[in-house]
């Protein structure tokens, strides 16, 4: 009996709303060489995320959208400035940050549960048990329990982004850095994935830091869209989302404020290109 | 079953073909033998136990210098793929081993360790080794970069990552490279034992030898049926059943 207790406090404590983040960005400048030489992918970037918002970042490919989520992330070192989670300085990955990438990243050589287990295992005091029950609870979360036993190449590409997300939530991260999850999917799947977002995050509070070069897909997830501006890479405008959620990305006020904001990103793109 | 039944027969016709020619008396009967002559060896050897020590012998020689192989070698690969130096100086030394046909350790094997279980060991071991390093090399380089950042976001570093990421994903390539090692260590143990004759034991290759010496076809080609045998044993028992696991898991046909 207290073995079952306990084990039912340790996984309710596991699976408990944790505090989401707050991220601080500040004067990002990152630089890589190439063989057009260098290449500067991020000049002075400064952004601040609150606790528990979601933001999208949008841009042109190459305006280095994808490099400061790596950097949040810990994968990458910015050449100056400084990024700070909750007041600490970011220097390497832990898992407080989790990243859901453009392929799914699943590891062929184990099963979905395996997959979604892989983050739990590296928490030491968790059990077996309560390492399976919460791997459970998110597949649960995404809707795959009865695919837990099959191999990732049996999935579609769809359920292989759920997956990754099961995954990335498994471990209770504070913070979801999310690289284009959904770019490689089709249209109709894309929709419920958006669905299905926007309800684990309002349930699961993380804060969300989301990549995309889909002004609409931006729209329909993010409390706040920030615009980028490619060579070198800045941060030119920022808009608030004040829609109702859940958001559908076909309804008419959502498709007001993307013509808006994808105005903005063609103006300076345009400008872009004219200096060119 | 129908695939079985057609194996059998394919292989009842091989020995139809094989007993007619005898019985045309193409070739000498000392040097093509019936089938049933071969059968009556096989039976001899195996029921005063001549067949079954030297197949234990062989086999104890193989697999000893095949696990010495793959415990020294896959590290090597590891790190022969981690570090430029080692690459530059180990795994040049590999490549360049690697393409040197086996057999060509048993005279350099004989001269250092004598007519000794230890020169045996030496020739398996070196025909294991090297194909091991190159695949393992081949299989670390060859994982794709997102497995190592999701694994890291997750918190897995160091041992964690080598045993719980690199390995797993570099394992097609490490057994295609333990496949290959295993052929080339089986080639040159049994050139090695009919060049070589060891006073500690006489194995598979050294009945080959001595059937030869006395003009005995009936033993060479019962010999030589015993090693077939094997090597499609070991393939069958071994290689395939994880060849097919991979495959299934990864969704690459087979």
């Amino acid at each position: 009996m207290i073995g079952q207790h306990d084990h039912a406090s340790a996984l309710a404590e596991e699976l408990q709303v944790i505090a989401p983040s707050k991220l601080s960005i500040e004067n990002v400048s990152k630089s890589f060489r190439s063989r057009a030489g260098q290449v500067q992918a991020l000049d002075r970037v400064s952004l601040n995320v609150a606790e528990g918002e979601f933001v999208c970042l949008v841009g042109a490919s190459g305006c280095g959208k994808s490099t400061l989520l790596n950097i949040i992330a810990g994968l990458e070192k910015p050449d100056a400035g400084r990024v700070l989670a909750d007041g600490k300085l970011v220097t390497s990955p832990g898992r407080q940050r989790l990243v859901m990438f453009q392929e799914s990243a699943l590891f062929p050589w184990l099963n979905v549960l395996g997959n979604v287990l892989f983050g739990l295992k590296l928490k030491p005091h968790l059990t077996k048990k309560d390492r399976l029950d919460v791997a459970r609870y998110y597949l649960e979360l995404v809707g795959l329990t009865r695919f837990e036993r099959a191999n990732v190449h049996e999935l579609s590409g769809g359920m292989k982004q759920r997956v990754a997300l099961a995954r990335a939530l498994a471990p209770n991260p504070r913070v979801l850095l999310m690289d284009e999850p959904f770019a490689a999917l089709d249209a109709l799947t894309r929709e419920q994935l958006y669905g299905d977002l926007q309800q684990i995050w309002e349930s699961r509070r993380k804060t969300i830091v989301f990549v995309t070069h889909n002004v609409r897909e931006a729209v329909c997830l993010g409390d706040r869209v920030v615009l980028f501006s490619p060579h070198p890479g800045r941060i030119k405008e920022q808009f608030g989302i004040d829609l109702p959620r859940p958001r559908d990305i076909n309804s008419v006020d959502l498709a007001e404020y993307s013509s808006e904001i994808t105005r903005a990103l063609k103006g300076f793109t345009n400008d872009q290109l004219a200096y060119a | 079953m129908k695939r079985l039944l057609f194996a059998v027969l394919f292989f009842a016709i091989l020995t139809g073909i094989w007993e007619w020619a005898y019985r045309a008396k193409i070739w000498s009967p000392v040097l093509l033998p019936a089938p049933q002559q071969v059968g009556e060896y096989l039976k001899t050897a195996a029921e005063d136990g001549t067949l079954y020590h030297a197949t234990i012998i062989t086999l104890r020689r193989l697999i000893t210098g095949y696990v010495i192989g793959l415990v020294f070698g896959v590290p090597l690969g590891f790190l022969t793929a981690r570090s430029r130096v080692a690459h530059d100086t180990i795994g040049t030394l590999a490549l360049g081993l690697q393409t040197l046909p086996s057999v060509c350790w048993v005279p350099l094997a004989l001269l250092w360790f004598g007519q000794t279980e230890a020169a045996m060991l030496f020739v398996v071991v070196m025909g294991t080794l090297w194909s091991v390093v190159i695949a393992t090399d081949n299989g670390v380089r060859n994982v794709p970069p997102i497995y190592r950042r999701a694994a890291l976001t997750m918190g897995s570093k160091r041992l964690h990552m080598w045993f719980k990421v690199i390995f797993p994903a570099a394992l097609p390539f490490i057994v295609s490279g333990m496949k290959q090692g295993w052929a080339f260590a089986w080639r040159s143990l049994m050139a090695a034992e009919i060049f070589v004759s060891i006073l500690t034991g006489f194995g598979l290759g050294q009945l080959l030898h001595y059937g030869r010496e006395l003009s005995a076809m009936d033993q060479v080609i019962g010999i030589m049926f015993v090693i077939v045998v094997i090597g499609l044993l070991a393939d069958k028992i071994f290689f395939s059943p994880v060849e097919t696991l991979l495959h299934r898991r990864w969704g690459t046909s087979a």
